[in-house]
């Protein structure tokens, strides 16, 4: 409509007042085109998780859902809070103290989803591998993590990630 | 016809190697086009718009819908509730539907007032007539995925018009449904087969252009352009006064959409699919009712099939019915009040398909249905002989009769097809 | 002049089907009268207040047989009910989750993500329940009768005595405006049936306004963003319009 090729027509306000309307208008229905994949009301309800900790006893681990991943919940032994703490940050891939990890230090909660690739790791469960420093081990790209969940060893770049969460009771813990 | 010239040096390269610019360029800017058209014309590329909107609309919904007898209704709900503009875009989709058959229906009687189905586009009128079977047959099975109570008993009623074929009827059906019922199988294959019709539409519709732009548009004067005195490049004249058009059409879609976005629908289908309980009148969508009336006009259940899908097949060989040699109802007197008469009858129709088949309504129904095919059948053939056409003008650019040429253009000199681009 | 002969054609096919629809409505039940609504035209909202209190009927009345399917606790922030507020609501109800680790079913109360509980737990439990009647699901009713929030009030204000001459069957109550004028619900408002909280005087016909427009905004939780998108995109749209119709005359003028 702007358009001037063959030279007789003018390009003049009125055309060019048009197209931007035309364009300004498709730009405004792309949005509610695009903006659907966006989680749905539903999905964004059930985005926080409350689990009661009390029943996982010292060296167990238990595996929960929250927002369709698994998040690990492990109530760690001395030993294994010894091991984590004990690290000098420097040897670390993605240096952070086990204190900033944990609220209460003997119950760890850590997202279960590899920060290479988005494999869950194992170790989980009694029999699983748990990698080189006693955590979990990810078979998918052999990425090893610490009993803090830290990256260890193999080609995952950051450690397991803390998802938000914070106690409503003495054992009840709210996550997202 | 002129080659254009790119500034863009990377354009010229691709065009150079893939000449899809030049194509473009011919068939969509210097694209000569009888400059005469007024704004019936404006319906044929909104259809492609509306196909276009449709599209998208439909694959945005079905990222979110769920073909299965259990979950399609809810899956429908949470795109009305949960889903970011989920109901947006339904309702675009599902009055998008109606509007879709508004713009088409307009548009095929365009080509029936103008005479658009004489040679030499004989090909091109018929490859609409298979745009509007395969849009009805994609509508039906649309309707149906959302499992509501109407989905469920058009479906049951539609595929049972198979069993009126004798001998192999009931194994048709039962072949259509995967089941012994409409149920699950049923639902699934109507999905794969919603969404891939509307590709087979766009194949259709590509042909359909290019058997368009052989001869270009008809024009309401029904003659043939004469040169480039007759013509105007279809950009800027017809991509601006399509865009008018595009925006009167999108203020009437959106008032729909967002004030009565139900008006078209039908309550029974906020119920979900109950395969125990008809509901008390089902009707189909208004843009089947005039095929309806004449399926429920004819006493014989074979026969009643065979009529409904007559009135669209009929369309088919409409070219060779009506063989007279003059396009434009503008100049065929007769042929110009049959025309209304034959609208006012498929108005008719329409309305009989909603009523109860009960009483005066029978009656008006066959009647009207006796219409139609007279008006094919009978009336176009026997106009075709007996009517005396007015005079046609020399030209487009000459619209006045010239006092010497007393009707001597009344004899149809065959349109030249358009130059190779 | 350009435009007349397309919108007399729009007009022409609007006609078509509005005929045809005008069919259907007229097909079933009895004409009801129409209610002046909050949220009917074209900028209508609904009325808090109303809502909440057909909320309340809806909870107190209703819900005893009637599931409301489609709308969970937190869509009640739509009513105007604070996020406490609605979770207070939920630990009303009890709801079935599971299974649990040992394999087992087991019930907790409800949290605002979970849909309201329905009275029966399948479709067979509530007829056996309701004399072989099924209560139909309330979270379409408006979209899913024809007339809507009228035909609700209406239905709910039209219990009377059966006229002479009208037989009403064993287990069935006469109501002036369902189709066939005989219903397997008894009444089920009563003047002062429900206490509200506002002060309004609870009388059968303000019950059935009350929650019909209860009904109306859980049939379309979305519609007071409908309207008022569909009032922005009206006035973009015919300003776009008119920008191409003055770019269309500009561009024919030189066409004879």
């Amino acid at each position: 409509m702007a358009d001037d090729n063959d030279g007789t027509t003018r390009r003049d306000f009125i055309h060019v007042a048009s197209v931007t309307a035309g364009a300004l208008g498709a730009a405004c229905v792309a949005w509610p085109f695009i903006d659907q994949m966006n989680p749905a009301a539903d999905t964004l309800a059930l985005s926080s998780t409350e689990f009661d900790v009390s029943g996982v006893e010292e060296g167990m681990a238990v595996s929960i859902v929250w927002r369709g991943k698994p998040v690990f919940i492990r109530h760690r032994t001395k030993k294994e809070i010894q091991e984590a703490s004990e690290v000098q940050l420097d040897d670390l891939p993605d240096p952070q103290a086990d204190s900033d990890r944990t609220s209460r230090p003997e119950m760890l909660v850590l997202l279960g989803v590899c920060t290479h690739l988005g494999c869950v790791p194992l170790g989980q469960s009694a029999t699983d591998p748990k990698g080189e420093w006693g955590g979990w081990f990810c078979p998918c790209h052999g990425s090893h993590y610490d009993t803090s969940g830290r990256i260890r060893k193999g080609p995952a770049p950051t450690n397991l990630a803390v998802p938000p969460y914070k106690y409503i009771s003495d054992s009840v813990i709210k996550i997202g | 016809m002129s080659e254009p010239k790119f500034n863009n040096s990377l354009v010229r390269w691709i065009d150079h190697r893939l000449p899809i610019f030049t194509f473009m360029h011919h068939e969509m800017h210097e694209y000569p086009t009888p400059k005469n058209l007024n704004y019936w014309w404006n319906f044929g590329s909104l259809a492609g718009i509306v196909l276009v909107i449709m599209i998208m609309s439909g694959i945005v919904l079905a990222m979110h819908y769920t073909a299965h007898v259990d979950h399609a209704f809810q899956s429908v709900e949470r795109i009305m509730r949960d889903v970011n503009y989920g109901w947006l875009v339904r309702y675009i989709h599902a009055n998008g539907a109606s509007f879709f058959f508004i713009v088409v229906y307009i548009h095929i009687f365009r080509g029936l007032y103008y005479g658009s189905y004489k040679a030499p586009r004989e090909l091109l009128w018929m490859l609409g007539v298979v745009i509007l079977i395969l849009m009805m047959a994609t509508a039906f099975m649309g309707y149906v995925l959302p499992w509501g109570q109407m989905s469920f008993w058009g479906a049951t009623v539609i595929t049972n018009l198979f069993s009126a074929i004798p001998l192999v009827g009931e194994s048709i059906v039962t072949l259509l449904w995967g089941g012994f019922s409409v149920d699950n199988p049923t639902l699934n294959r109507f999905y794969a087969l919603h969404y891939l019709l509307p590709f087979v539409i766009v194949g259709v519709v590509v042909l359909h252009i290019v058997a368009l732009h052989r001869f270009g548009s008809n024009n309401p004067l029904g003659i043939d352009v004469r040169g480039n005195q007759d013509t105007i490049s279809f950009h800027p004249y017809y991509t601006v006064k399509d865009a008018f058009g595009l925006g009167v059409f999108l203020i009437l879609l959106s008032a729909v959409v967002f004030f009565l976005p139900n008006s078209m629908g039908h309550p029974d289908n906020y119920i979900p699919a109950n395969p125990m309980v008809t509901p008390a009148h089902i009707v189909p969508e208004w843009y089947f009712l005039p095929f309806y009336a004449i399926l429920r006009a004819v006493p014989d259940k074979l026969f009643g099939v065979l009529a409904m899908f007559a009135a669209i097949g009929v369309l088919f060989i409409l070219p060779w019915l009506d063989r007279s040699p003059v396009r434009s109802a503008t100049f065929r007197p007769i042929y110009k009040i049959m025309f209304w008469v034959f609208l006012v009858d498929c108005v008719a129709l329409t309305w009989l398909g909603a009523k109860p088949a009960e009483g005066i309504y029978v009656v008006l129904s066959r009647l009207c249905t006796a219409y139609y095919f007279f008006h094919f059948i009978i009336l176009l053939p026997a106009l075709s002989i007996f009517e005396t056409p007015k005079s046609l003008p020399k030209s487009i650019s000459k619209p006045v009769l010239d006092p010497d040429g007393g009707g001597g253009g009344m004899i149809a000199v065959p349109a030249a097809p358009r130059e190779k681009a | 002049m350009v435009s007349a002969k397309v919108i007399r054609g729009f007009l022409f096919a609007s006609v078509c089907f509005l005929v045809s629809n005008g069919a259907v409505k007229a097909a079933g039940g009895v004409p009801v009268p129409q209610q002046d609504w909050t949220f009917s035209g074209v900028f209508g909202t609904f009325d808090r207040g109303e809502l909440q209190r057909g909320f309340q009927v809806y909870k107190e009345v209703c819900a005893g047989c009637h599931s409301l399917n489609y709308i969970s606790f937190r869509n009640l922030t739509d009513l105007g009910f604070k996020e406490e507020e609605i979770k207070v609501i939920a630990k009303e109800y009890e709801v079935e989750d599971g299974p649990n680790n040992d394999g087992d079913m087991f019930t907790r109360t409800a949290i605002p993500s979970d849909t309201w509980p329905a009275p029966y737990p399948n479709d067979n439990a509530a007829r056996a329940g309701n004399n072989g009647a099924l209560p139909p699901d309330l979270s379409l009713m408006v979209d899913a009768r024809v007339g809507g929030a009228d035909y609700l009030y209406a239905l709910l204000s039209g219990y009377h005595e059966a006229p002479e001459g009208q037989e009403v069957a064993e287990g069935m109550y006469y109501n002036a405006y369902y189709p066939g004028h005989q219903i397997a619900m008894p009444s089920p408002l009563v003047d002062d049936g429900v206490e509200y909280g506002d002060g309004t005087k609870a009388t059968i016909n303000q019950q059935a306004r009350d929650v019909s427009a209860f009904l109306a905004w859980a049939t379309e939780p979305n519609m007071e963003q409908r309207k008022r998108m569909g009032v922005k995109v009206l006035i973009f749209l015919i300003v776009m319009t008119g920008l191409f119709y003055v770019s269309k005359r500009r561009i024919w003028a030189d066409v004879h």
